[in-house]
């Protein structure tokens, strides 16, 4: 067999910790086959299926869009599953819980923190029609130039990763961080949104963005493109114009009015009924 | 709502200095903070020493002959560099904090383009005016006094 016949190999470092017992974190080193096309998540289930069934992680969808395999690979945050061990360039992958967050097991971050500061800057439509909203009629008007004003962000998978790139959560637990205030600016450029009022309350004080300064990590390290850095300065912005009086406010976009002089085309089946 | 619920893993200070695999802006941000904190150490000794005016000329002479050899010529400077920094940054930093050169939401098509993209020029030119300072300064207090 000549040298270049021999199976590749990789090198997973993995970064474990057990509840349970009283030691602290601890590296373990694992050497599994290179096969072509392999991302981490793939490594780390050839881990679990074949060498050491008490590896314990989180993932679900495997193509970037559940947002919960966040990981630490080779320094920085990234989905595991949307990163090809190739595009590392080292045969060695070294697999820490994003940082930031206290360590639950394993790979497994407590993202918990997050999602309570998320939760707290009402990340969701708020207006005074509820009936409305609850048993909507119609569809409330919204323009694609309107929307293009809030889409980047609203692609957020609430991944984990921008939390666990950002110097000033690394320091400060009351902050929020970006992804939960990327999500408050997204739904305040929403048109049919009438909440800017109450998150504005929300985000005075430590917690909301008057502490970033720009390091720009949570852009950097985004799988999704959402650019949170981008929306934690508009939404200044927004928050600035709005203390010095320069913000006009507009109601929230109304519902559209349904034709009613327009018959339905036979062609066309009537929705089926609601299900939720 | 924020207790601990396993073992702790928050970088700390950590996530200023030793940032990895970080870019260009994760620095800035550090030494806009380590530049920060230093310029006010500078003025809280600056205070202390000043304030010894008020006991008299000859506590004013004694204090101000401590503080007259050339390790302080150095140090002083290096305030100067901190303040050329910290001013420049802290100008394209306010700027860009009310959402000035950061651009506007996109579609996110991979390779993304994000707000540090939009923001490059600006630092680049914010760095090129901080190092002018840093010579011009230099020439004024080692070559010209
Ligand atoms: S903004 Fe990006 S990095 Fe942050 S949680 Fe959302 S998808 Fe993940
Ligand atoms: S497993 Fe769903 S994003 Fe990676």
């Amino acid at each position: 067999m000549t040298a270049d016949s021999k199976p590749k190999t990789v090198l997973y470092r993995v970064l474990r910790f057990e509840p349970e017992g009283s030691s602290n974190p601890r590296w373990q080193e694992y050497t599994i086959p290179y096969t072509s096309g392999l991302t981490v998540l793939d490594g780390l289930w050839v881990i679990k299926e074949g060498v050491d069934p008490s590896l314990v992680w989180r993932s679900s969808c495997r193509m970037g869009i559940c947002g919960s395999c966040g990981m630490f690979i080779n320094g920085l945050p990234r989905l595991s599953c949307n990163t090809q061990i190739s595009e590392l360039g080292s045969s060695t992958v070294e697999v820490a819980p994003l940082p930031n967050f206290d360590i639950l097991r394993d790979l497994v971050p407590d993202l918990g923190p997050m999602f309570d500061h998320h939760q707290a800057l009402s990340p969701f439509i708020l207006r005074p029609d509820r009936e409305e909203l609850e048993k909507p009629t119609a569809e409330y008007y919204q323009s694609s130039a309107e929307m293009e004003r809030y889409l980047q962000f609203s692609y957020c998978i609430k991944c984990a990763s921008c939390i666990a790139a950002c110097p000033t959560v690394a320091t400060d637990p009351v902050y929020s961080g970006p992804m939960p205030l990327a999500q408050a600016q997204r739904y305040n450029t929403d048109t049919r949104d009438d909440g800017f009022d109450i998150r504005k309350l929300a985000l005075r004080g430590p917690q909301g963005p008057w502490r970033c300064h720009f390091a720009g990590e949570c852009s950097r390290v985004c799988p999704k493109g959402v650019d949170p850095a981008k929306a934690i300065q508009l939404l200044r912005r927004d928050l600035v114009a709005d203390y010095l009086r320069l913000r006009r406010p507009t109601p929230p976009a109304a519902v559209v009015e349904k034709p009613d002089d327009i018959a339905r085309r036979p062609d066309i089946p009537e929705a089926p009924p609601a299900t939720v | 709502m924020l207790e601990s619920r396993g073992h702790p893993n928050r970088l700390g200070m950590r996530g200023w200095l030793f940032g990895g695999r970080w870019g260009p802006d994760r620095y800035l941000y550090s030494l806009h903070r380590i530049t920060g904190l230093g310029l006010l150490l500078y003025f809280a000794m600056h205070i202390i020493l000043t304030s010894s005016r008020a006991l008299g000329q000859g506590a004013w002479e004694e204090s101000m002959a401590r503080v007259s050899g050339p390790l302080f010529v150095i140090g002083e400077y290096l305030v100067f560099v901190a303040f050329a920094f910290h001013a420049i940054n802290g100008l394209r930093l306010a700027l860009a904090e009310v959402g000035f050169g950061v651009g506007k939401p996109i579609e996110p098509i991979y390779p993304y383009r994000t707000a540090l993209d939009e923001q490059r020029p600006i630092v680049v030119v914010a760095m090129i005016l901080v190092a002018l300072l840093i010579v011009v300064g230099g020439l004024d207090f080692f070559v010209w006094h």
